[in-house]
């Protein structure tokens, strides 16, 4: 046993879990772990808000599918955070917060810069640890990466006090440790999944529903091999949006508040749907009774709390989501299941989701939203990773960028968090280095977030932020126009700032682009820049999203463009 | 539905925060909440009751077992399950007769009388909270002064 200081402990720790850079900012009481840095081979981010810290950690973890890990030290620091860790967690991506707090024989003195962050984090982490000796670091490291990234992924915070980051004490660095209340996987019944498989194979108009949880656990190939043997066709959550390829014949695209026409559609008229690692959220779903009245659900989960949850299920299967849908695979194999014909279902499929794709109506100006995101499609190579922001943006890209290889677009899409898309992306990028990242955005959104400019500039992240600048907060705009009269109160960001300019003043590429032919040759500067690049495309400000499903209605209540 | 929730915890600090935060953020309520060691020191036994519909009992079990701090928890049968509460009620003396009724009383539920003073009496009564309220019932004519409850503990019967 070596004896080291808890902070030398911390990194050494990390070090182990193949930690190779952290998101953060120091503060008086995570000095002891900063001095670290100078003597190890962890690279450190700044960033300019503990926040934007969480969220770049997050968006790395949930790309990379390892922890991301961010730093903020005690107080306000560790408050700061907080909004990254409840995005994590109501993402399910894995991530690591360690914060600073003050000595041991401090706390509960109201301290300087003290705040109780274990009391206040609590019920938006996975886990929380607060070492109180310093030899307690190496394992609560241990066991936080692991809880982190097994199961249902989530956030766990490490809240370190500055007497245990500097006191030495000899350090075991423990490869086995026991969490005696913690099952992250349930093997899947194999017998459930048969009855599944009957169900399917029983229904008239069965359809696939995948969520986040098909990304996490990347059960792409398995999915696609289920609907293709099946000929089922796939809708998905928004967060499951890419869990299946968006040009496929069988994909339909997101359901919900904001889902394409033609999977809100079939969605409402199939009679059995597996649903594949989903919550089953509201805005998925909408009210939830007129989901499941006529439907049969087969509901596959990681976590067995989720079962009955939102949605009474006619068949549950707990596990691993990929381990599941690889059982199914397998007994289809077996039992020589393939469906070649066209059934009457997937006839009128085909045909509702042709005629959408001819009939919807979309806004008729040159810098429409549809034909934005559909030129940044056909100009970003199919590997590109994208983020976005939250907001009107946010549901025209789920509209109108289709993602064609899965796992490539991620969203606050629980929590929705404003400026969450910006650092994520930063984030992204660090884990993804050689595809272009690019965050969709919008101009509120981007605003709560911007000063991560600076880390993608200094840090050398050259990302792209795509704004659909409406100079509005839109998607409150559209609700105010839509069940408040039009009375339109505090929404107008009145052209302010210029994100041209302000892309500049921190040495990132600025670009304007109010013509399609511009908005092109941006797209392509951005590509081969080697800095950071902010797109500002002014949109009409009227420009609602739609389909819109109004809260509390069913997805067969759609507004549909008149 | 009332239901009797017999959680094992690890004993460490803050856990009783983490499952009373659980019930108030999932929005379930605490009817009666008792915690105390166990023999072995490693672990704490919370017996928690509760109401709700099967959908909600269901679910507030699968969200504590979610918990990592619970190795187990278990919906126990009330018709398969001991369990008992300790109630302290002191109650007021108003009439020559009430110490005497009193002490009636308290010998028919099996309970015990404690410093009987001139205008009060305490009464110790351990059983099941339907019988503590059926004493609270019959003492409300005399004047209830304070009552002191502790929750439920309980214990699955064996073989069941």
């Amino acid at each position: 046993m070596e004896t080291m200081t808890g902070a030398k402990a911390l990194m050494t720790a990390m070090e182990k879990e193949g930690v190779k850079q952290v998101f953060g900012l120091p503060g008086g009481a995570n000095l002891p772990m900063y001095d670290e840095f100078a003597r190890c081979d962890i690279r450190h981010i700044l960033t300019r808000h503990e926040q934007s810290a969480a969220h770049m950690a997050d968006g790395f973890g949930r790309v990379s599918r390892k922890p991301g890990v961010c730093f903020a030290t005690s107080g306000p620091g560790a408050t700061n955070i907080l909004t990254g860790l409840a995005t994590a967690q109501a993402d399910s991506a894995p991530m690591i917060a360690v914060t600073g707090q003050v000595p041991v024989a401090m706390i509960g003195r109201d301290a300087f810069q003290e705040s109780d962050i274990i009391g206040m984090a609590n019920p938006v982490v996975k886990y929380a640890f607060q070492p109180r000796l310093p030899e307690e670091v190496p394992e609560a490291v241990k066991k936080g990466f692991y809880i982190a990234q097994t199961g249902r992924p989530g956030p766990v915070l490490l809240d370190i006090p500055k007497d245990v980051q500097q006191n030495e004490a000899p350090m075991d660095f423990p490869d086995e440790f026991k969490i005696q209340g913690y099952h992250p996987w349930n093997d899947p019944d194999i017998a459930s999944v048969e009855k599944a498989i009957d169900m399917l194979l029983n229904s008239e108009k069965p359809i696939i529903l995948a969520g986040g949880g098909t990304i996490i656990s990347s059960a792409f190939a398995e999915l696609q091999s289920i609907a293709e043997t099946l000929m089922l066709p796939v809708v998905t959550t928004f967060k499951g949006k890419g869990a299946f390829p968006e040009n496929h014949p069988l994909s339909l695209g997101p359901i919900g508040m904001h889902g394409h026409a033609e999977a809100n559609k079939m969605m409402t008229e199939a009679d059995c749907v597996l649903a594949i690692g989903t919550r089953f959220s509201d805005r998925s779903v909408g009210t939830f009774e007129a989901f499941e009245k006529r439907l049969k659900i087969i509901h596959m989960d990681v976590d067995p709390a989720e079962i009955g949850k939102n949605q009474t299920t006619s068949v549950a299967v707990v596990g691993d989501v990929r381990a599941s849908l690889r059982i199914m695979v397998k007994l289809l194999l077996q039992r020589s299941v393939k469906k070649t014909e066209d059934s009457v279902w997937i006839k009128h499929v085909r045909e509702t989701k042709d005629y959408w794709k001819e009939n919807l109506k979309l806004h008729p100006g040159e810098m429409g939203a549809a034909k934005i995101l559909r030129k940044l499609r056909e100009l970003l190579p199919k590997e590109s990773v994208v983020t976005t922001e939250v907001g009107q943006h946010q549901m025209w890209a789920s509209l109108f960028y289709d993602v064609i290889q899965p796992g490539t677009f991620f969203s606050s899409t629980g929590l929705g968090t404003m400026g969450w898309g910006f650092p994520a992306s930063i984030g992204a990028k660090v884990a993804r280095p050689d595809v272009p990242v690019v965050d969709i955005a919008g101009d509120g959104s981007f605003s709560m977030t911007e000063n991560s400019l600076a880390t993608a500039v200094l840090e050398d992240i050259p990302v792209i932020v795509f704004i659909l600048n409406n100079s509005t907060l839109g998607m409150v705009a559209q609700w105010q126009r839509t069940f408040y009269d039009r009375r339109m109160i505090g929404v107008d960001q009145g052209g302010c700032p210029d994100y041209v300019k302000l892309a500049e003043s921190y040495g990132a590429q600025g670009i304007r682009a109010q013509s399609m032919d511009e908005l092109d040759k941006a797209i392509k500067s951005a590509l081969s820049s080697d800095v950071a690049t902010v797109i500002d495309i002014p949109i009409d400000p009227e420009e609602d999203v739609l389909p819109f499903v109004a809260p509390g209605t069913s997805l067969s209540d759609m507004i549909l463009p008149s | 539905m009332w239901a009797i929730l017999s959680i094992l915890v690890e004993n460490k600090p803050g856990i009783l925060f983490k499952v009373t935060h659980l019930f108030r953020s999932r929005n379930f309520n605490i009817d009666s909440i008792s915690v105390g060691i166990t023999d072995n020191e490693n672990y704490s036994r919370m017996t928690i009751t509760t109401y709700g519909n099967d959908k909600q009992i269901e679910q507030i079990v699968k969200q504590l077992d979610k918990m990592i701090d619970t190795v187990e928890v278990k919906h126990l049968d009330e018709h398969k399950t001991v369990f008992r509460e300790l109630c302290i009620f002191k109650l007021k003396l108003s009439n020559a007769n009430d110490s005497m009724e009193i002490n009636k009383l308290a010998n028919a539920y099996g309970g015990k009388v404690h410093d009987v003073k001139k205008d009060s009496i305490m009464v110790e009564l351990t059983a099941t909270p339907h019988q503590i309220q059926a004493f609270e019932e019959l003492t409300k004519p005399f004047g209830i002064i304070d009552v002191a409850r502790t929750g439920v503990a309980a214990l699955q019967r064996s073989g069941a």
